[in-house]
């Protein structure tokens, strides 16, 4: 960790955030992917033997 | 190879299938090194200390969250023009992602201010603009939202993101002049380095890329899935009807 | 068209129609706020402008989804789309009856409330030019909005999202010509901008308000 003097804090929290931000909205972006793609595939399959 | 051909889902999905691996190991690559170079290795601003490393994520998602927009409108144009779904719905993908892009920057905006300016929010031109292009960004997710048949509301949003951009330009302008009197000093501009040495540049850039490549990536699957909701919902409307 | 006006106005008036809402809201924040800041005198009075137009703003906002709203669910809207008038036209008559039935008297009503918030005396004048130059871009913008949002139910709150960044640009104006002139400064510079959104919004909106109104009608 790099001697971030007084404003750790802030530049900690910035870092922090950013990265907790990105993940929220890359695993959101990937559990509604594998969802609707499940969802698709079991109507696909519905349609294919109805 | 015309641009144009991607415009048919299905060659949409076969050819993102094939670049989204790629496209995954760049992003990861960009970001990891960009943000670890910057985080790490560069120095302290004799001005602004330590707090001068914020701008590694500051600037990409400020940048990021104004790009999304153009791209929003430029898509929502072709859908109006050229009636590509493809189009429309990666308009409709690239929403959520700017949104957050938005909100990264005000919220390092933030506290990079506060060290700055002694307070977390202070009505600095840049920083309002982009709490209104938030709300921008919310007004088109919620019409989306809104609306149950997709073209209607392809349609609608297109012309929202439309005319907002012309407001979003407008109220850029409309801020500066209203703030103008407050602050007259240059310490309001974070994110224009005056001397930017190539010290703090090339993981600037590189986290440019990086954040770039994540938007890429992000909008790339958002698309495919809303493709595939399309087909789903399709598909469900057919067995309702019998 | 004049007859889609009168009609549209007497609506309006009738009981139920909402036309003292909007007063009768404007009133209210006027009061609400000395209590809210307190009620010394100089205080309000620099905020007195601001405070005004907000009012004013918010005003016209709860009454935009009655614009279309009544006509689209007796099937008004559609025997208009058929007209001989053009969408553009009915749009704008829409927001014409809007801003006679909202924005002007908010207008002539603010120097009376303006009393109450202790407003200097070179603002008066200031507050009706302000007011009277960006209510018609507050209507039509307005408008705009609700033809966004016309067939959704209860889709009011949708509308106040879409037309608040919208809004942004007129109220920065507005306050600005009105603080400015309040203070006795120089005021044409926002005055002139102000101007220049409202004839830009009456000029180019009806045409986005009318494509949404044909999208909606589909």
């Amino acid at each position: 960790m790099p001697d971030l003097g007084k404003y750790s804090v802030e530049v900690l929290s910035a870092y922090g955030l950013t990265v907790l931000l990105l993940l929220a909205i890359s695993t959101l972006t990937w559990v509604r992917s594998r969802k609707i793609r499940r969802d698709l595939e079991q109507a696909e399959a519905r349609l294919k033997d109805g | 190879m015309s641009l144009w051909e991607y415009a048919n889902p299905k060659k949409f999905m076969q050819t993102s299938e094939r670049l989204l691996p790629y496209v995954a190991v760049l992003t990861a690559v960009c970001l990891l090194v960009g943000i670890s170079w910057g985080f790490f290795f560069t120095p302290d601003d004799f001005r602004m200390g330590s707090s001068v490393k914020i701008i590694y994520i500051h600037v990409p998602s400020a940048m990021m969250a104004i790009n999304a927009w153009v791209m929003m409108l430029v898509t929502s144009l072709i859908w109006l023009v050229r009636r590509h779904h493809v189009s429309a719905l990666a308009a409709k993908a690239a929403a959520p992602v700017g949104v957050t892009m938005t909100l990264i920057a005000l919220v390092t905006g933030a506290i990079w201010g506060e060290p700055m300016w002694g307070t977390y929010w202070a009505w600095d031109p840049r920083l309002t603009s982009f709490l209104i292009l938030f709300l921008f960004y919310l007004g088109y997710m919620a019409l989306w939202q809104a609306i149950d048949n997709p073209d209607t509301a392809a349609d609608l949003t297109s012309v929202l993101c439309l005319v907002g951009s012309v407001f979003a330009l407008l109220s850029r302008y409309a801020v500066n002049f209203w703030n103008q009197g407050l602050h007259q000093g240059a310490s309001l501009s974070l994110d224009k380095e005056e001397h930017v040495s190539d010290v703090f540049f090339f993981p600037l850039l590189i986290c440019l890329a990086g954040f770039v490549l994540l938007f890429v990536l992000l909008v790339l699957i958002r698309a495919r899935t809303e493709i595939r909701l399309r087909r789903l919902q399709a598909i469900e409307m057919r067995e309702r009807m019998g | 068209m004049i007859r889609l006006l009168m009609r549209d106005l007497k609506l309006a008036v009738r009981a139920g129609g909402g036309f003292g809402l909007g007063l009768a809201f404007f009133l209210i924040v006027t009061v609400l706020v000395p209590f809210g800041v307190g009620p010394g005198g100089a205080l309000l009075a620099r905020i007195a402008p601001g405070i005004l137009w907000v009012g004013a703003l918010l005003a016209c906002l709860l009454s935009l989804d009655r614009i279309f709203q009544l006509d689209f669910e007796d099937g008004s809207l559609d025997l208009l789309a058929t007209a001989p008038i053009p969408m553009e036209g009915v749009v704008a008559i829409k927001a014409l009856a809007h801003w006679l039935t909202t924005g002007l008297p908010l207008t002539l009503a603010a120097p009376l409330f303006g009393i109450f918030l202790n407003l200097p005396g070179q603002g008066y004048l200031w507050i009706v030019v302000s007011l009277g130059l960006g209510t018609p871009a507050l209507s039509m913008i307005g408008t705009f909005g609700a033809a966004l949002s016309v067939g959704l139910k209860r889709g009011g709150l949708l509308l106040s999202l879409l037309v608040l960044p919208l809004y942004v640009p007129t109220l920065i104006f507005g306050t600005e010509t009105a603080r400015r002139g309040a203070e006795g400064l120089a005021s044409s510079t926002p005055a002139l901008m102000l101007a220049g959104i409202t004839l830009g919004t009456l000029a180019l909106l009806p045409f986005a308000a009318a494509a949404a109104i044909r999208i909606n009608l589909r």
